[in-house]
């Protein structure tokens, strides 16, 4: 066992580990069972090798039965959860003779949410939906939620799916958002859901880490939005891909809608996952639904886990941000584009669809008058954030001064229906992406923000930043 | 044979636009649709055989899998570009599109330069320079080489039974 173990390290960690480090290793390992740490990677505990792993490390050894992982080691996992939503109707397509043949792995594996094109739109997205309702009858598929539940993500966290240390893949790129909650979750694409929803197993490439420190305390008028924006300005679209984000320093400041937002454009910088510490807030939150404590055990980073990189940022130094179209790195400050017309707003997506970015427009808006010619669409994240919003009287504020209401889904998000741009026109949206076309229309131009911009926007018939509006 | 150069961050709206997700879903319909808002030519003109070499970040942004079939089906021979995001990548794996992730081959490309590949050797020669890129780990050969995901799905689950 000793000498496999020495080769794994030699072979494996070489690039990690300096020569130098691996013979102290070895002269240590040599002598008289010891406590400590040889170097970032490796703690001994009584003559026994363990390496400090990272988040992500930790989690995919745990879940796939090893003691230790490297990054870029191969692990066969089987997941918790699979998520998939309108898509399902592809997924099942492909795999219809299977399907009758063996059946799904497991029917609690599955979370199905039909939140992309609601209430359908054509016959044949309502066929889609259709078929999806009839596979999730003939396959006793526990965990479904039909037209106008909510957003599959906001779903699948509201209902407690996604719990700390928990493994999650989901057919949609932003799988990614349940880091807010300290599970381990990421996207895949269709033929890969349906193999899972046949064998519940997958195999996933151990990502290398990037530790973001985030300290000190945000400005008047700058959210979590801005704080992703500007993260992804700094890094780019592609800085940390593969990889998997942890995020540390003084995040406990961060409500789980706010590292909702931020964990949810993790997939904006390419990463595999990005994720928070579990902590007071966290437990609070998974209370609130009524999820005890014992019904999950979080994992941590070890103090010292070894990241292919370390960022630090001062969340006292963010201004409110806008990315330009048509890219989500293309970041700027909100006044440097100033005065920008806009024809259509948008509050609502996986992004910024939550209570606490509906009552911050609310507060904006509130006896305030949405600027005639520009449309404001808002979009409630789930059922749920939509009744606790008109309890407190925020819908009618929103639709008071000229909010237009849509059901809670994706909406206009991905330019599927409702909501589509015309040529030349201009939307500021609180939606994570503003790709070209993205809402439907090549020659239409998309910009992000956050639900503070936005609104204070909406007023104003053009881009205007929400820090002297907000203090008014 | 035709090379198409693009560069970075070629999204997954450009490939294939979001608004047909849920209307297009076999490589027929999909085809015609392909790089629509950024090349409209490339539908109409690539053949089988083309190869197409890009910058950073190469197929970001959704997981939407109709790009990827798409390429697959009007014949794509490989994909070389200087970085890939990942869902994009893997689900290249799963449909048994080749990528190449090769930043200096895609530096030294100039228009006409002829193209040359090895893909289990992991070499590609572009204008008589070779480069090479890492091979696949086994686990993902076992992948390519039995089709695709589905099929490699198919031959676990007979096995198993
Ligand atoms: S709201 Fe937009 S980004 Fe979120 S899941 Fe729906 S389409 Fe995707």
């Amino acid at each position: 066992m000793y000498v496999l173990e020495l080769i794994f390290l030699l072979v494996f960690r070489l690039f990690y580990i300096n020569l130098k480090n691996v013979i102290q290793f070895l002269f240590l390992r040599s002598a008289t069972p010891i406590n400590g740490v040889v170097d970032g990677r490796i703690i001994i505990v009584g003559g026994i090798v363990n390496m400090a792993m990272t988040f992500a490390e930790k989690l995919l050894a745990a879940y796939s039965g090893n003691k230790n992982v490297i990054p870029s080691q191969i692990v066969t996992v089987h997941p918790d959860h699979l998520l998939t939503h309108d898509n399902t109707a592809a997924i099942i397509q492909k795999i219809k003779n299977e399907l009758e043949e063996y059946g799904v792995c497991s029917k609690s594996l599955s979370i199905i949410v039909l939140d992309h094109v609601i209430p359908a739109a054509s016959e044949k997205t309502a066929s889609n939906h259709k078929n999806i309702r009839s596979f999730v009858k003939s396959h006793n598929i526990k965990n479904f939620f039909d037209v106008g539940v909510g957003v599959c993500h906001q779903v699948v966290v509201e209902k407690g799916f996604a719990l700390p240390g928990k493994l999650l893949l989901g057919s949609d790129s932003h799988t990614c958002s349940y880091g807010a909650i300290g599970a381990f979750s990421s996207g895949i694409d269709r033929t890969e859901a349906a193999s899972l929803m046949l064998t519940g197993e997958t195999w996933l490439k151990v990502p290398n880490s990037i530790k973001m420190t985030l300290s000190g305390k945000l400005q008047q008028g700058v959210f979590a939005k801005d704080v992703i924006l500007h993260i992804i300005g700094d890094i780019s679209a592609s800085g940390a891909n593969y990889c998997s984000v942890e995020f540390h320093g003084d995040v406990e400041q961060f409500s789980i809608d706010d590292r909702f937002t931020i964990a949810n454009m993790g997939v904006e910088m390419g990463a595999k996952n990005a994720t928070f510490p579990v902590d007071k807030a966290t437990k609070e939150y998974l209370d609130s639904i009524g999820i005890p404590d014992g019904a999950y055990a979080a994992v941590y980073p070890d103090k010292d886990a070894t990241y292919m990189q370390e960022l630090d940022y001062d969340l006292s130094e963010i201004i409110p941000m806008v990315a330009c179209p048509h890219t989500v790195d293309n970041v700027k400050p909100v006044s440097e584009i100033e005065g920008l017309e806009i024809q259509q707003c948008l509050i609502g997506t996986c992004t910024n669809g939550r209570l606490s970015d509906l009552q911050i427009a609310a507060d904006i808006l509130k006896g305030k008058e949405v600027k005639p010619n520009v449309r404001l669409l808002i979009l409630p994240a789930s059922k749920k954030i939509y009744e606790e919003a008109l309890k407190m009287g925020i819908i009618e504020t929103l639709v008071k001064s000229g909010g237009i209401l849509l059901p809670p889904g994706c909406g206009p998000c991905l330019g599927a229906h409702q909501g589509v741009l015309a040529p030349g026109e201009r939307c500021l949206s609180t939606a994570n992406r503003n790709f070209k076309g993205r809402m439907g229309c090549k020659d239409a131009e998309i910009y992000l923000s956050s639900p503070a911009t936005v609104a204070v926007s909406a007023i104003h018939g053009k881009v205007t930043d929400p820090g002297e509006e907000m203090k008014k | 044979m035709k090379v198409w150069k693009y560069g970075d961050n070629i999204n997954t709206d450009m490939l294939f636009p979001g608004k047909y997700t849920y209307t297009c879903s076999t490589a027929e319909e999909i085809k015609p649709h392909l790089l629509e808002d950024l090349d409209p030519s490339f539908s109409k003109n690539v053949v089988k055989g083309d190869i197409i070499f890009a910058g950073k970040n190469f197929g970001c942004g959704s997981s939407r899998e109709q790009p990827v079939v798409g390429l697959k089906a009007v014949g794509i021979k490989v994909v070389v570009a200087e970085s890939f995001a990942r869902i994009f990548y893997r689900s290249a794996i799963n449909q048994g599109l080749i990528l190449i992730e090769c930043p200096d081959a895609v530096e030294a490309y100039s228009e006409g330069d002829d193209i040359n590949l090895d893909v289990d050797n992991g070499k590609i020669v572009v204008g008589g320079k070779t480069f090479s890129f890492p091979k696949l780990p086994k686990e993902i050969l076992a992948i390519r080489d039995a089709g695709g995901l589905l099929e490699y799905t198919r031959s676990k689950l007979k096995e198993k039974r």
